[in-house]
Protein backbone atom coordinates (compact mmCIF):
# COMPACT_ATOMS: atom_id res chain seq x y z
CA UNK A 1 0.00 0.00 0.00
CA UNK A 2 1.14 3.46 -0.88
CA UNK A 3 1.98 6.06 1.70
CA UNK A 4 -1.01 7.90 2.56
CA UNK A 5 -1.21 11.24 1.04
CA UNK A 6 -2.80 14.41 2.10
CA UNK A 7 -5.42 16.71 -1.18
CA UNK A 8 -7.03 20.20 0.08
CA UNK A 9 -8.81 21.42 -2.67
CA UNK A 10 -10.31 25.19 -2.62
CA UNK A 11 -13.70 24.81 -4.56
CA UNK A 12 -14.82 28.54 -5.51
CA UNK A 13 -17.79 27.70 -7.78
CA UNK A 14 -21.25 26.99 -7.08
CA UNK A 15 -23.26 26.20 -10.59
CA UNK A 16 -24.25 22.25 -10.77
CA UNK A 17 -21.80 21.71 -13.07
CA UNK A 18 -18.55 22.67 -11.26
CA UNK A 19 -20.28 21.06 -7.79
CA UNK A 20 -19.29 17.75 -9.32
CA UNK A 21 -15.45 18.22 -9.86
CA UNK A 22 -14.63 19.02 -5.98
CA UNK A 23 -17.15 16.76 -4.08
CA UNK A 24 -16.28 13.25 -6.50
CA UNK A 25 -12.50 13.93 -6.15
CA UNK A 26 -12.94 14.40 -2.36
CA UNK A 27 -15.37 11.35 -1.81
CA UNK A 28 -13.20 9.26 -4.11
CA UNK A 29 -9.67 10.16 -2.32
CA UNK A 30 -11.21 9.64 1.15
CA UNK A 31 -12.50 6.50 0.06
CA UNK A 32 -9.08 5.50 -1.18
CA UNK A 33 -7.51 6.59 2.16
CA UNK A 34 -6.46 9.71 1.64
CA UNK A 35 -7.01 12.71 4.07
CA UNK A 36 -8.85 14.97 2.14
CA UNK A 37 -9.81 18.57 2.96
CA UNK A 38 -11.71 21.09 1.02
CA UNK A 39 -12.23 25.35 1.61
CA UNK A 40 -15.11 26.19 0.53
CA UNK A 41 -15.21 30.24 -0.86
CA UNK A 42 -17.00 32.49 -2.56
CA UNK A 43 -19.67 31.04 -4.89
CA UNK A 44 -18.47 27.89 -3.51
CA UNK A 45 -20.32 28.62 0.07
CA UNK A 46 -23.20 27.95 -1.63
CA UNK A 47 -22.58 24.39 -1.91
CA UNK A 48 -22.68 23.78 2.06
CA UNK A 49 -26.56 25.42 1.74
CA UNK A 50 -29.02 23.03 3.58
CA UNK A 51 -31.58 23.36 0.85
CA UNK A 52 -29.22 22.94 -2.53
CA UNK A 53 -31.13 24.33 -5.67
CA UNK A 54 -28.11 24.28 -8.01
CA UNK A 55 -28.37 25.62 -11.18
CA UNK A 56 -26.65 26.11 -14.51
CA UNK A 57 -27.03 28.48 -17.52
CA UNK A 58 -26.28 27.81 -21.27
CA UNK A 59 -25.09 31.65 -21.39
CA UNK A 60 -21.36 32.11 -22.09
CA UNK A 61 -20.70 28.86 -22.31
CA UNK A 62 -19.94 28.18 -25.45
CA UNK A 63 -18.73 24.37 -24.91
CA UNK A 64 -22.05 23.35 -23.66
CA UNK A 65 -23.75 21.09 -25.99
CA UNK A 66 -26.28 18.72 -24.56
CA UNK A 67 -27.00 14.97 -25.47
CA UNK A 68 -30.65 15.84 -27.48
CA UNK A 69 -32.51 15.05 -30.43
CA UNK A 70 -30.01 12.29 -31.05
CA UNK A 71 -26.75 14.82 -31.20
CA UNK A 72 -24.84 17.29 -29.02
CA UNK A 73 -27.44 20.08 -29.14
CA UNK A 74 -25.30 23.69 -28.68
CA UNK A 75 -26.91 26.14 -26.68
CA UNK A 76 -26.92 29.50 -28.47
CA UNK A 77 -26.77 32.90 -26.14
CA UNK A 78 -29.79 33.79 -28.30
CA UNK A 79 -31.80 31.21 -26.87
CA UNK A 80 -30.41 31.25 -23.61
CA UNK A 81 -30.97 35.08 -22.37
CA UNK A 82 -34.88 34.24 -22.96
CA UNK A 83 -36.44 34.23 -19.13
CA UNK A 84 -36.77 30.60 -17.83
CA UNK A 85 -33.86 29.08 -19.76
CA UNK A 86 -31.62 28.47 -16.42
CA UNK A 87 -34.31 27.54 -14.81
CA UNK A 88 -35.27 24.64 -18.01
CA UNK A 89 -31.64 24.07 -18.63
CA UNK A 90 -31.04 23.33 -14.64
CA UNK A 91 -33.84 21.04 -14.64
CA UNK A 92 -33.03 18.97 -17.81
CA UNK A 93 -29.58 18.75 -16.10
CA UNK A 94 -30.17 17.06 -13.32
CA UNK A 95 -32.85 15.10 -14.95
CA UNK A 96 -30.27 13.79 -16.94
CA UNK A 97 -27.90 13.26 -13.92
CA UNK A 98 -30.57 10.92 -12.42
CA UNK A 99 -31.36 9.02 -15.43
CA UNK A 100 -27.64 8.13 -16.04
CA UNK A 101 -27.18 6.84 -12.31
CA UNK A 102 -24.92 9.83 -11.33
CA UNK A 103 -24.84 10.73 -7.51
CA UNK A 104 -26.54 13.76 -6.88
CA UNK A 105 -24.49 16.73 -4.90
CA UNK A 106 -26.62 16.09 -2.10
CA UNK A 107 -25.53 12.61 -1.90
CA UNK A 108 -21.99 12.98 -2.65
CA UNK A 109 -22.20 16.10 0.09
CA UNK A 110 -23.08 13.76 2.48
CA UNK A 111 -20.77 10.73 1.43
CA UNK A 112 -18.00 13.45 2.03
CA UNK A 113 -19.34 14.44 5.59
CA UNK A 114 -19.37 10.87 6.46
CA UNK A 115 -15.89 9.81 5.25
CA UNK A 116 -14.08 12.46 7.42
CA UNK A 117 -13.75 14.96 4.65
CA UNK A 118 -12.64 18.49 6.24
CA UNK A 119 -15.33 20.62 5.41
CA UNK A 120 -13.86 24.76 5.97
CA UNK A 121 -15.87 27.42 4.96
CA UNK A 122 -14.57 30.84 4.36
CA UNK A 123 -15.30 33.48 6.98
CA UNK A 124 -14.69 36.41 4.56
CA UNK A 125 -17.44 35.27 1.88
CA UNK A 126 -19.94 34.24 4.30
CA UNK A 127 -19.38 37.48 6.05
CA UNK A 128 -19.47 38.75 2.54
CA UNK A 129 -22.52 37.61 1.33
CA UNK A 130 -24.52 37.53 4.66
CA UNK A 131 -25.23 34.23 5.12
CA UNK A 132 -26.29 32.88 8.43
CA UNK A 133 -25.22 29.74 10.44
CA UNK A 134 -28.42 28.15 10.03
CA UNK A 135 -28.50 28.51 6.08
CA UNK A 136 -25.25 26.05 5.97
CA UNK A 137 -25.09 22.54 7.13
CA UNK A 138 -23.75 21.41 10.19
CA UNK A 139 -20.14 19.84 10.65
CA UNK A 140 -18.46 22.78 8.95
CA UNK A 141 -15.24 25.01 10.20
CA UNK A 142 -15.18 28.19 9.77
CA UNK A 143 -11.82 30.03 8.75
CA UNK A 144 -9.39 32.27 6.88
CA UNK A 145 -6.90 32.02 3.79
CA UNK A 146 -4.53 31.62 6.39
CA UNK A 147 -6.04 28.00 7.62
CA UNK A 148 -6.19 27.20 3.80
CA UNK A 149 -2.67 28.11 3.42
CA UNK A 150 -1.57 25.83 5.61
CA UNK A 151 -3.46 22.54 4.93
CA UNK A 152 -2.25 23.05 0.93
CA UNK A 153 1.59 23.71 2.41
CA UNK A 154 1.00 19.84 4.07
CA UNK A 155 -1.19 18.44 1.08
CA UNK A 156 0.83 16.61 -1.69
CA UNK A 157 -2.20 17.55 -3.95
CA UNK A 158 -3.50 20.59 -4.55
CA UNK A 159 -6.49 21.02 -6.24
CA UNK A 160 -8.16 24.83 -6.98
CA UNK A 161 -11.69 24.57 -8.67
CA UNK B 1 -16.02 -18.78 2.29
CA UNK B 2 -18.97 -16.75 1.21
CA UNK B 3 -18.55 -13.94 -1.22
CA UNK B 4 -20.71 -11.24 -0.57
CA UNK B 5 -21.95 -9.64 -3.98
CA UNK B 6 -22.46 -5.73 -4.31
CA UNK B 7 -24.08 -4.88 -7.61
CA UNK B 8 -23.59 -1.02 -8.84
CA UNK B 9 -24.78 -1.52 -12.19
CA UNK B 10 -26.37 1.20 -13.64
CA UNK B 11 -24.62 3.86 -11.37
CA UNK B 12 -21.88 6.34 -12.27
CA UNK B 13 -18.46 7.16 -11.47
CA UNK B 14 -18.06 7.65 -8.57
CA UNK B 15 -20.43 5.44 -7.01
CA UNK B 16 -19.40 2.42 -7.64
CA UNK B 17 -15.95 3.09 -5.76
CA UNK B 18 -18.18 4.86 -3.11
CA UNK B 19 -20.11 1.92 -2.33
CA UNK B 20 -17.75 -0.73 -2.86
CA UNK B 21 -15.56 1.22 -0.03
CA UNK B 22 -18.64 1.02 2.23
CA UNK B 23 -18.77 -2.67 1.75
CA UNK B 24 -15.30 -3.29 2.11
CA UNK B 25 -15.56 -1.14 5.55
CA UNK B 26 -18.61 -3.85 6.72
CA UNK B 27 -16.15 -7.04 6.44
CA UNK B 28 -13.00 -8.73 8.01
CA UNK B 29 -9.61 -8.57 6.42
CA UNK B 30 -9.13 -11.49 4.18
CA UNK B 31 -13.00 -11.63 3.22
CA UNK B 32 -13.97 -11.46 -0.30
CA UNK B 33 -16.48 -9.16 -2.36
CA UNK B 34 -17.75 -9.37 -5.78
CA UNK B 35 -18.64 -5.93 -7.38
CA UNK B 36 -20.66 -6.11 -10.60
CA UNK B 37 -20.72 -2.74 -12.62
CA UNK B 38 -21.71 -1.54 -15.60
CA UNK B 39 -19.39 1.70 -15.86
CA UNK B 40 -16.64 1.13 -18.66
CA UNK B 41 -14.88 3.36 -16.47
CA UNK B 42 -14.32 1.10 -13.66
CA UNK B 43 -12.30 -1.39 -15.78
CA UNK B 44 -9.15 1.11 -14.90
CA UNK B 45 -10.83 2.81 -11.68
CA UNK B 46 -11.15 -0.90 -9.85
CA UNK B 47 -7.44 -1.77 -10.05
CA UNK B 48 -6.23 1.43 -9.36
CA UNK B 49 -9.00 1.91 -6.16
CA UNK B 50 -7.42 -1.69 -4.62
CA UNK B 51 -3.82 -0.33 -5.33
CA UNK B 52 -3.93 2.33 -3.33
CA UNK B 53 -6.94 1.38 -0.62
CA UNK B 54 -4.12 -2.00 -0.75
CA UNK B 55 -6.85 -4.34 -1.00
CA UNK B 56 -6.71 -7.13 -3.39
CA UNK B 57 -7.94 -7.37 -6.91
CA UNK B 58 -7.96 -11.22 -7.14
CA UNK B 59 -9.84 -11.42 -10.22
CA UNK B 60 -11.80 -9.56 -13.20
CA UNK B 61 -13.98 -10.73 -16.01
CA UNK B 62 -17.43 -9.95 -17.48
CA UNK B 63 -20.62 -11.40 -17.12
CA UNK B 64 -23.70 -10.63 -18.81
CA UNK B 65 -22.86 -7.23 -20.15
CA UNK B 66 -21.32 -6.00 -16.92
CA UNK B 67 -17.93 -6.18 -15.61
CA UNK B 68 -17.07 -8.33 -12.13
CA UNK B 69 -14.16 -7.30 -9.87
CA UNK B 70 -13.07 -9.76 -7.37
CA UNK B 71 -11.58 -7.93 -4.71
CA UNK B 72 -10.37 -9.52 -0.90
CA UNK B 73 -9.96 -6.93 1.88
CA UNK B 74 -6.34 -6.33 2.88
CA UNK B 75 -5.71 -5.52 6.09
Amino acid sequence: MTTSKRMSLIVTKGTLDWAYPPFILATTAASMGLEVSMFFTFYGLGLLRRELNLKITPLGNAAMEMPMLGMHLPMPNMVGMLPGMDAAASVMMKNLIRRKGVASIEELREEAQESGVRMIACQMSFDLFEFKKEDLIGGLEYAGAATYVETAANSEINLFI
Amino acid sequence: MTVKVLDVTGLSCPLPILRTKKAIKTMAPGEMLQVLASDPGAVQDFPAFCRQSGNELVETGEEGGAFKFLIRRGA
